[in-house]
């Protein structure tokens, strides 16, 4: 009889469930796994070194591009880095704006992922319904900065604008008109925090919709439960974070542990999983999900009674208004030295990590007291799950590494950098 | 995290290291300068002993000293010159391969930072270790005791060629396959040496010598006046008590 010998297999970097371009080089026994090399860097752009040329403000538009599905959460890691080191605090209307635009990010995030997760295990319908919601949220990123993802939206010292008055309507065309436009329009009436009202009004319900589909589902728990369990010492080992951790039964979240922008005066729950499985990661995101609704609601109600400025008023910092510049010499000097040369930032080093989606996402930075960063690094928390997987899939089915790049909530942009 | 905090880690860390970890706080953050060859024990030691528990790493990364502190532009006199006071630096970005930065001093110019977290405790601690030889960087592999290192060390090799001794696998990570040199160190240009086309003559994606110049916009500057010291006086209201 002839030997039977272990064979390897190219996973990705083309596979639909390879969440963009992660190349996997499986060493397979049969179904079974005996080893896993994951390949990433085929999306590196060096992201660090082209911001070590560039003055501190222009890399904010890279940061939408790292994890590009949950933008401003990258920015606000940066920029506290930046506010960390020049010693300045963004006003308290700004710091209730960010934690609303985190929220709203964490639940794109994870509708991105509950969608992308259901449909590599087989669950087609929950796509097009997370990709609903999605929509109406990426209308709020827009109305706020011109941009449905990559905002660029926070500045060190603030955010770029307040947040408009009226929340922009669809017009009629020969696609949406009649009751149809009348729908779309529904919630359109007034501010952006009336729309947001409508939203946290009626996403609860939506989730209950991903949970019907999901949940009890047998097809989903037989494809999650018991699979990719992770021990907490492990998970802590590996330098997991966010919902990988959570799912393992810790309850740490830099929110509450750390708090930064408004979160410390918001009321909201940790949820936490108890067999550290790839069901029980899904569990709490979903559950931080209701949880982030609850915080939008809480922000949105503080943002409707406390009118205030936006951005500090530090023009060594932030640039003056249009109609400043025209009126005063001063304020127009200002705005010629920032957008030519930027500002300095004192020399010294700095972390600042924010708990973004996927899980701690930090920004380490070295200046020199110069217009642009010395070093940038940038702590990407799929790069650290993703390394685990080696010793998480061996002894696991072939299948059962599609349930585990999902469960991690991979994006190459963040990872490869 | 309150200040007290730090200031009773920087005690304990004080009373259990003594001389091996120089310590300082900034901006409630605390920094451990230790050397290469205590990075273990030390790492071990913050890994396992009561009042540290630093179970999870964060953090691993390089960081490259050549030309820190340097500008283009001189801001220290006034000059009537203007614009010839510029741009004749070699920071990033500005030079090819060929006229990359040679004959610089820097000593001690690779160090690899580590960022750790309690979760236990709610503490963190940064960790730099300097490299003892520039042009051989070794500093000792800690993924013996964080596997979580792993991956942090190979992109650390692999953008500064810093050397992790004892690591199991350090290949690169990154860049591509067959990629030559350590893209992040400051004498490597911003365009890179080789691009990469599709010849249709020879019906495959061939490497050639980067066509494209150096180009950066905004020259690097460092003004010593009273321009921070400002912004922070003005910022001294404290946003929370607005």
């Amino acid at each position: 009889m002839e030997e039977i010998r272990n064979y390897t297999m190219n996973f990705g970097p083309q596979h639909p469930a390879a969440h963009g371009v992660l190349r996997l080089v499986l060493e397979m026994d049969g179904e079974t796994i005996v080893r896993a090399d994951p390949h990433i860097g085929l999306l590196h752009r060096g992201t660090e070194k082209l911001a070590e040329s560039k003055p501190f403000n222009q890399s904010i538009g890279y940061m939408d591009r790292l994890d590009y599905v949950s933008m401003m959460c990258n920015e606000h890691a940066y920029v506290r880095a930046i506010e960390n080191l020049l010693g300045i605090e963004a006003p308290v209307r700004a710091q209730y704006i960010r934690t609303m635009f985190d929220e709203i990010t964490r639940i794109l995030n994870h509708l991105m992922w509950v969608g992308s997760n259901a449909l590599d295990l087989g669950a087609m319908a929950v796509f097009l319904y997370a990709f609903r919601e999605r929509e109406e949220l990426m209308d709020v990123y827009e109305a706020v900065s011109g941009a449905r993802m990559h905002a660029t939206y926070y500045r060190p010292g603030g955010v770029y604008r307040d947040l408009p008055e009226q929340m922009p309507q669809y017009r009629e065309s020969p696609w949406h008109k009649g009751g149809d436009l009348k729908r779309l329009n529904a919630w359109r009436e007034g501010s952006m925090l009336d729309y947001l009202t409508e939203f946290t009004n009626d996403f609860p319900k939506r989730v209950d919709e991903y949970e019907a589909l999901l949940t009890n589902n047998r097809i989903w728990k037989q494809r999650t439960v018991g699979i990719g369990v992770i021990d907490p010492e492990k998970a802590q080992a590996w330098g997991m974070t966010g919902a990988m951790l959570r799912g393992s039964g810790i309850a740490w979240d830099l929110r509450k542990k750390q708090p930064y922008a408004a979160y410390d005066k918001m009321d909201f729950d940790i949820p936490v999983g108890v067999n550290g499985d790839c069901y029980d990661r899904y569990l709490v995101r979903v559950e931080e999900m209701r949880q982030s609704n609850r915080i939008i609601r809480q922000c949105v109600e503080w943002l409707k009674a406390n009118p205030g400025p936006v951005m500090v008023q530090n023009y060594k910092v932030a640039p003056p208004s249009r109609e400043e510049m025209k009126n005063d010499m001063e304020a127009l000097i200002h705005h010629f030295k920032l957008f030519t040369e930027g500002y300095g930032v004192p020399a010294g080093e700095t972390y600042s990590a924010v708990e973004a989606p996927k899980g701690e996402f930090g920004c380490y930075l070295v200046s020199d007291g110069a217009n642009k960063p010395f070093r940038v690094h940038l702590r990407a928390p799929g790069f650290a799950h993703l390394s685990s997987m080696d010793a998480i899939v061996r002894g696991h089915m072939l299948a059962d590494v599609v349930a585990m790049i999902g469960t991690y909530d991979l994006v190459f942009g963040e990872v490869d950098r | 995290m309150s200040v007290t905090n730090e200031t009773s880690l920087v005690e304990r860390l004080g009373a259990r290291f003594g001389d091996m970890l120089t310590v300082k706080v900034e901006r409630n953050e605390v920094t451990a300068e230790v050397a290469p060859r205590d990075l273990i024990a030390v790492a071990t030691a913050l890994r396992d002993e009561a009042g540290f528990r630093f179970t999870t790493v964060i953090d691993v990364c390089g960081v490259d000293y050549l030309s820190y502190g340097q500008t283009e532009w001189d801001t220290d006199t006034a000059q009537g010159e203007s614009f010839s006071r510029g741009v004749e630096g070699q920071a990033v970005g500005r030079f090819t391969w060929a006229e990359r930065p040679r004959g610089v001093e820097q000593p001690r110019r690779y160090a690899a930072v580590i960022h750790l977290l309690s979760v236990e405790l709610n503490q963190r601690i940064r960790l730099r270790a300097f490299c003892e030889d520039d042009a051989f960087p070794v500093v000792p592999s800690i993924t013996p005791i964080w596997p979580g290192a792993d991956w942090f060390e190979r992109e650390t090799f692999d953008l500064y060629g810093i050397i992790f001794d004892g690591h199991p696998d350090l290949r690169r990570i990154l860049t591509d396959y067959g990629f030559v040199g350590h893209p992040f160190r400051k004498d490597f240009p911003l365009i890179g040496n080789v691009e990469v086309r599709y010849d249709p003559e020879q019906k495959r994606v061939v490497y050639e010598p980067v066509s494209i110049e150096p180009r950066v916009l905004v020259p690097r500057t460092i003004r010593n006046d009273a321009d921070l010291d400002q912004a922070r006086a003005e910022s001294a209201d404290h946003w929370r008590e607005n």
